[in-house]
């Protein structure tokens, strides 16, 4: 029977996945958005799982506030990254030290 | 195993390889559908859960709006793969290790029976999950969700502004300046002679 554990174990595992694509693709913005993108789905389980487990449906009121958050974090990460990407004509990283710090 | 355990491994198994391919896939457009098939089999997960309104939110606003939005900004953009996919493995090895021990640690917190939850009965036949939603939203939750609709506002005009660009050169007609305008700017009145009585009278 599956439980409250392997949705908490499945969460995890994809949390990982994420710290390990940011890891990975240091170089490019759009798929370290995409990374931050699959670790709020992997929070976002754990709040539904736990609000199914739990009788409370709060859980996912809050998982209602995560997504449009995170909707309006993508749309202005995306427009960031265009007006990056035409003024710089790159996204690469490396090349984004304007502020030379 | 009964079905909805099979269901979840299942779902399980392809979330996990979608997680990896959108992490490792050479091509941004391949991270993107990996990363809308990850939100879709997320949205079948949330359906065993019974949370039926965010599995059909998780679709159309992630699948349907934000994913779009990526394929269209990754399309867009001219991006110089292999000067990207340079090094690309050389944080292999601490990357997998600093991945599998946060795995490793938050499953042994997280894991195990700790919570002592069993799984509750199924609900009723006519129980609405959205009917729950929305009056949690629409009474406890009132104010975050305006807060989230000024927030969603707040975004369309930050993006708006940020991408919006003044072109030199371009044919628009500005209002203000039209109704500025006075007769004087754009008429001006010249009393002439008549001159070809004059120059006829000449002739002859």
């Amino acid at each position: 029977m599956i439980g409250l554990s392997h949705y908490l174990a499945l969460g995890a595992v994809l949390f990982a996945i994420s710290v390990f694509g940011i890891f990975l693709n240091r170089k490019n913005v759009i798929v370290l958005l995409m990374a931050i993108e699959l670790m709020l789905l992997a929070v976002n389980i754990n709040f539904v799982a736990f609000s199914h487990f739990l009788g409370d449906a709060a859980g996912q009121v809050f998982v209602f506030f995560i997504l449009t958050v995170a909707a309006a974090e993508s749309a202005i990460g995306l427009a960031i990254l265009v007006a990056l990407f035409r003024s710089m004509r790159t996204i690469n990283v490396d090349d984004l030290d304007q502020l030379k710090g | 195993m009964d079905f909805t355990s099979l269901v979840f491994y299942l779902f399980s198994a392809i979330l996990v390889v979608a997680g990896l391919r959108v992490v490792t896939a050479r091509n941004p457009v391949h991270s993107a559908l990996a990363l809308v098939l990850a939100f879709f089999t997320g949205a079948c997960l949330w359906m065993l859960l019974e949370a039926e309104f965010l599995a059909i939110t998780l679709v159309l606003v992630y699948v349907g709006a934000v994913m779009v939005l990526f394929l269209f900004v990754v399309m867009m953009l001219d991006i110089n793969i292999e000067e990207m996919r340079r090094g690309f493995w050389d944080y292999l090895p601490l990357a997998a290790l600093v991945a599998v021990l946060m795995a490793i640690e938050m499953i042994t917190v997280l894991a195990g029976e700790r919570f002592g939850l069993a799984p509750p009965s199924p609900k009723p036949a006519d129980y609405s999950n959205t009917r729950e939603l929305g009056l949690l939203i629409y009474t406890d939750y009132v104010y975050a969700f305006e807060l989230a609709a000024v927030i969603l506002l707040v975004a369309i005009v930050a993006a708006i502004a940020l991408t919006l660009r003044r072109r030199p050169g371009r044919k628009s007609v500005d209002p203000a300046e039209q109704v500025k305008v006075r007769r004087a700017d754009r008429v001006r009145l010249v009393s002439l002679k008549p001159q070809k009585a004059e120059a006829r009278e000449e002739e002859a």
